[in-house]
């Protein structure tokens, strides 16, 4: 199932440098997740043992061994944020999804997670949904900002 | 070349850690995560010792210190005992029961622990990742078992947790840790390797029919030999056989 | 030779052409913070306007100007005219200036300043837009950029990030093709003259590094730059990539030739996705123009750089963590000795230097090292990017010549901290620590920092006012650098999870005096005895708020109070009635609707409805919310 896909991918990173980085974003990117049997092929198309694989993929915080949300929710925990309630926000957005920040919610459609800088400081507190930057977010604001994220990009 | 080690010169004769020195020298430094086979790593931190002079001045890890002539080196400072105690305080919260924390507790004058237990979360009781297991399964070649997550998560596992596919029965793991939390065991003619959930079939004796050594063992030596290594006997029938042919 | 020089120049003429042209241009400011504030709707909107009203206007992106807190940040510049800067920028005064350069009369409303002439650091030219008073440089108009001077921020906010023709206007590539003529050594010279030490936070002499580089054994080798930038509240590489990705790869291209690399690598975190794509696509052009891949122009030489990108960890900032993961390993940090410019990427020489660090070499090669040493103190030359964030008025990112002092960054430049009174500087991130009010007078340069137990780090400065619970802030940290710790040495792992046990039990209210014997105990062992520089500066915050808040521990720990409000479990909110004015803010504030009273009477708050949010003390002018010990004990 993943054979030809992982093929192409490896395909396109040929040079070693940063190569299995590469990879396993582009796997990640495609299925929201690395899956097993990918990185099985990804030792051995790339002649590299499993635990080495294994440990890049749990290492990172950008990868992922279960599947994301189809939208990822970033709440900022920088130490700016964090000083201007970023742990409020987070639990509210918590009390919203239904889960922890790392889980995602049972449909698919959101994970929330807590990043530990984008670097927006001066429009504390900040969140970031599929790459897009939120700044100076109430927690009045979520409703709204939640029915934007469901009405997809 | 010569470098002063607790107020003695002492030559150096092809050294490359300050380590191998104080071992050559019988002065004691505690380790946990070296071992002679293998590259220094650095883990443990238990080697730490005191530059005073002839280098960077301060403490930092005897294991991968490299010699220097010159160099001026305290193994016992009033510094380095303090920092060593915290260290086994700091292993006796993770691993309490293992015998090698509890003799160098002892040794250092470390009676009561200071921190509380930690949780053992998802590592395997015992376990103080120093990593010698992974690091000798990674240098005969098979590779079975790795390091995963980070931080307070970190732990040895087999790939995905599952039962280690690529276990090659060799058991150097068990041989090289220093705490016995990695433990093989016969049962039934198979061998079982317990943190790594390995399930292994046992070759028997070409003799007396006994189960004698891994099939997946038998294996990794016939690949790295380049052809089959032959018929394999238990200890017991080789030595039978070897005095046979010394008659 | 000549050939390549006329491509140079070519493109020079071409950027300036797009610089000036000769016709009212608008350019917003794009990069990253502007976007989160809104810039793209407002430069959509500019678009749209200027092609529904037929205007003959020139509509472009710029990078980060540094005034963070405007954004969206808007420059006009119409011929003959000063170039006129506007802050938070919103639809309203985007149909404002359009209407004023249809009229004349362009709006005072939310006007920074006015830019009357344009420096050219690297060629020392001077454009000037229109004749001024000699006082009215644009840094010296509003006390944010006064002070301030621009090296590694020196095209950032003036040129289109896209255009590498707007980067050869301002004199990009002209040292590189300087460098080019001269030997390896002599550049290697220069820079060492200069002075320059990594910006990244490690601080060592790049000449040094440059050099131990170039003498180290082997044909291959490799010159990386770091801009795996992770301090919560730094961005300043971010900009810089963002606003002048030709600068990095200039500095790069330069410093390969110097050490004998032929190839170099850019670590960039994928948080950073704008970053990314820009440094990709000026990659892309200095190919096309001849800067970067075989015999660059024309001098044999050959290099090449590609992007990698971090996958999210905090300790691949950590050289040896960095060469690990490019490597396609875990981000474990190695012992040094060997150091990476002996042994480094696959085993090679390899220089790694942070991105604010090879911005700087362009004008060092252009200008000479006497002309950076003149900038500076006697052990810290140059200039130095902060990002100053946190409870101040005026936050953004401000270049300044190292020794300026903290009292002019946060007073002068900053703008002060507004009504509530500053408390402590953090500085360095994670591995800093605080500079409390009453040192404020300290120099900022690597070695005041350091005999005050901080370091410069990589730039981040947050303010603290007098709200904040330097416990909590130690707590933050520690929580921070648990979490991005390796785990591969016992101290670091276990160490930074003992701390951050004591230090919730201290914001907890559960802890005793011994813990905090202990905590300090902990801490310098964790300190002396990790492998690498997360787990050796993990301790420093804890030890830098114990150095100069050691009260504030007691508090918490002997009282079980928290003076600052900060800790849940250790204080709660009353309102004094002495001190009441009955002006109903805090009542309007409070998102609880804890807070009951009559306008012009006293004022009360129910504790059964309060969160502790502090929302009230945010507002009120008459400092008659108090921050009291609990009386029940949770």
């Amino acid at each position: 199932m993943y054979a030809e896909a992982v093929g192409d991918i490896i395909a396109r990173h040929p040079e070693p440098d940063g190569q299995v980085a590469a990879i396993l974003e582009d796997i990640q990117k495609k299925y929201r997740h690395l899956p097993e049997e990918a990185l099985h092929i990804v030792a051995e198309k790339l002649g590299l043992p499993l635990p080495q694989l294994y440990g890049v993929a749990t290492f990172y915080t950008g990868f992922s061994l279960s599947p994301k949300g189809e939208h990822v929710v970033c709440v900022c925990h920088g130490t700016t944020c964090h000083v201007k309630g970023a742990k409020l926000l987070s639990e509210h957005l918590e009390k919203e999804f239904g889960v922890k920040a790392g889980q995602t919610t049972a449909d698919g459609a959101f994970t929330l997670e807590v990043v530990r800088c984008l670097g927006c400081c001066s429009l504390a507190p900040v969140v970031s949904v599929d790459g897009k930057t939120y700044g100076g977010v109430k927690r009045g604001q979520v409703p709204e900002l939640l029915a934007d994220w469901k009405g997809g990009r | 070349m010569y470098m002063t080690i607790n107020g003695t010169s002492v030559p150096i004769r092809g050294e490359t850690t300050v380590l191998e020195v104080a071992k050559r020298e019988g002065i004691w430094i505690p380790t946990l995560c070296h071992h002679p086979g293998l590259a220094p790593y650095g883990a443990c931190r238990l080697c730490t010792v005191e530059v005073t002079a002839g280098g960077k001045p301060g403490l930092t890890a005897s294991c991968t210190l490299p010699v220097m002539d010159g160099l001026v080196v305290l193994t016992d400072s009033p510094r380095v005992l303090e920092v060593r105690k915290m260290l086994v305080q700091l292993l006796l919260a993770g691993a309490p029961e293992a015998p090698a924390v509890r003799e160098l507790a002892g040794r250092l004058g470390v009676n009561k622990a200071l921190f509380p237990l930690v949780a053992a979360g998802d590592q395997f009781p015992g376990c103080i990742l120093c990593g010698l297991c992974v690091r000798v399964c990674e240098n005969i070649g098979v590779g079975a078992i790795g390091f995963a997550f980070r931080g307070s998560s970190r732990k040895v596992t087999p790939p995905f947790g599952k039962p280690a596919a690529a276990c090659a029965g060799c058991q150097a793991c068990a041989n090289v840790c220093p705490t016995g939390a990695v433990k093989f065991r016969r049962s039934e003619g198979r061998l079982l390797g317990e943190p790594w959930q390995a399930d292994l079939m046992m070759a028997n004796c070409a003799s007396c029919g006994q189960p004698t050594v891994p099939e997946p063992l038998v294996e990794y030596a016939n690949r790295k030999a380049g052809s089959p290594v032959g018929e394999h006997l238990c200890p017991s029938c080789r030595r039978h056989k070897a005095a046979e042919g010394m008659v | 030779m000549a050939t390549e020089a006329v491509g140079l120049k070519n493109l020079e003429q071409q950027g300036l052409r797009t610089l000036y042209p000769g016709k009212t241009k608008i350019s917003v400011g794009m990069a990253t913070c502007g976007r989160a504030a809104g810039a793209e709707a407002v430069y959509r909107l500019f678009q749209e306007e200027i092609a529904g009203r037929n205007l003959d206007i020139a509509l472009n992106a710029t990078g980060c100007l540094g005034f963070c807190q405007q954004e969206p940040l808007v420059l006009v510049q119409s011929p003959g005219g000063p170039r006129f800067v506007y802050g938070r920028v919103d639809q309203k005064l985007v149909l404002q200036v359009l209407e004023g350069l249809v009229n004349g009369n362009l709006p005072d409303d939310s006007l920074l300043i006015r830019v009357y002439e344009d420096d050219v650091l690297v060629t020392g030219e001077k454009i000037i837009l229109t004749e001024h008073p000699a006082e009215a440089s644009m840094l010296a108009q509003i006390p944010f950029y006064g002070s301030q001077v621009k090296v590694a921020t020196r095209n950032c906010g003036y040129i289109d990030p896209a255009s590498i023709a707007e980067y050869a206007a301002r004199g990009g590539y002209r040292a590189l093709q300087q460098a080019l003529r001269l030997k390896p050594d002599q550049i290697i010279a220069e820079v060492a003259g200069s002075g320059l030490r990594g910006r990244g936070g490690g601080g060592f002499p790049t000449g040094e590094k440059w050099a131990f580089t170039r003498k180290a054994h082997g044909q291959t080798k490799y010159v990386i730059c770091n801009a795996d930038e992770g301090d919560p509240g730094a961005y300043m590489d971010r900009s810089i990539l963002e606003g002048d990705p030709h600068s990095v790869l200039e500095g790069m291209v330069i410093g390969g030739y110097a050490v004998g690399a032929r190839t170099g690598i850019i670590y960039v975190r994928a948080e950073y996705p704008l970053a990314v794509t820009t440094i990709q696509e000026a990659i892309r052009q200095a190919e096309q123009h001849g800067f970067l891949g075989a015999n660059i122009l024309d001098s044999g030489f050959d290099f090449h750089i590609k992007v990698v990108k971090g996958q999210g960890a905090f300790v691949c900032g950590e050289e040896t963590a960095l060469i690990s993961a490019i490597e396609g390993r875990m981000g474990d940090p190695r012992p040094r000795p060997p150091f990476p410019a002996e042994q480094g990427l696959w085993g090679k020489p390899t220089c790694v230097n942070n991105v604010e660090t090879w911005v700087n070499v362009p004008p060092i090669v252009m200008l000479g090292s006497q002309w950076f040493t003149a900038m500076g103190t006697a052990s810290s030359k140059g200039t130095k990017v902060f990002s100053l964030v946190g409870d101040i008025q005026n936050n953004g990112l401000v270049e300044v010549p190292m020794g300026t002092t903290l009292r002019r960054i946060v007073y002068e430049i900053g703008g002060g901290t507004g009504y509530f009174d500053l408390k402590a500087v953090q500085t360095g991130g994670p591995s800093g620590g605080c500079i409390p009010a009453e040192i404020i007078d300290i120099p900022v340069d690597y070695e005041a920092l350091a005999r005050v137990g901080t370091i410069m780090g990589s730039g981040g400065m947050v303010v603290m006012d007098e709200r904040t619970c330097m416990v909590d802030v130690a707590r933050f940290f520690l929580g921070f650098t648990n979490d991005e710790s390796c785990g591969k040495c016992l101290p670091c792992r276990e160490g930074t999870r003992q701390m951050l046990d004591i230090l919730n039990r201290v914001c907890a209210g559960e802890a005793e005096m011994q813990d905090l014997t202990l905590l300090e105990q902990l801490a310098g062992a964790v300190r002396d005895t990790s492998l690498c520089g997360l787990g050796q500066t993990a301790p420093s915050p804890v030890l830098s708020t114990l150095k100069y808040f050691r009260d504030e521990y007691e508090a918490h720990i002997r009282d079980h109070f928290c003076p600052a409000g900060v800790c849940p479990d250790l204080f709660q909110l009353t309102i004094d009635p002495e001190a009441c004015q009955g002006c109903t803010r805090c009542a309007k504030v409070c998102p609880q609707g804890a807070i009951s009273g009559a306008k012009g009477e006293k004022f009360s708050l129910d504790q059964g409805k309060c969160t502790r949010c502090r929302a009230c003390i945010g507002v009120c002018r008459h400092w008659a919310v108090k921050v009291v010990p609990r009386e029940v004990q949770p």
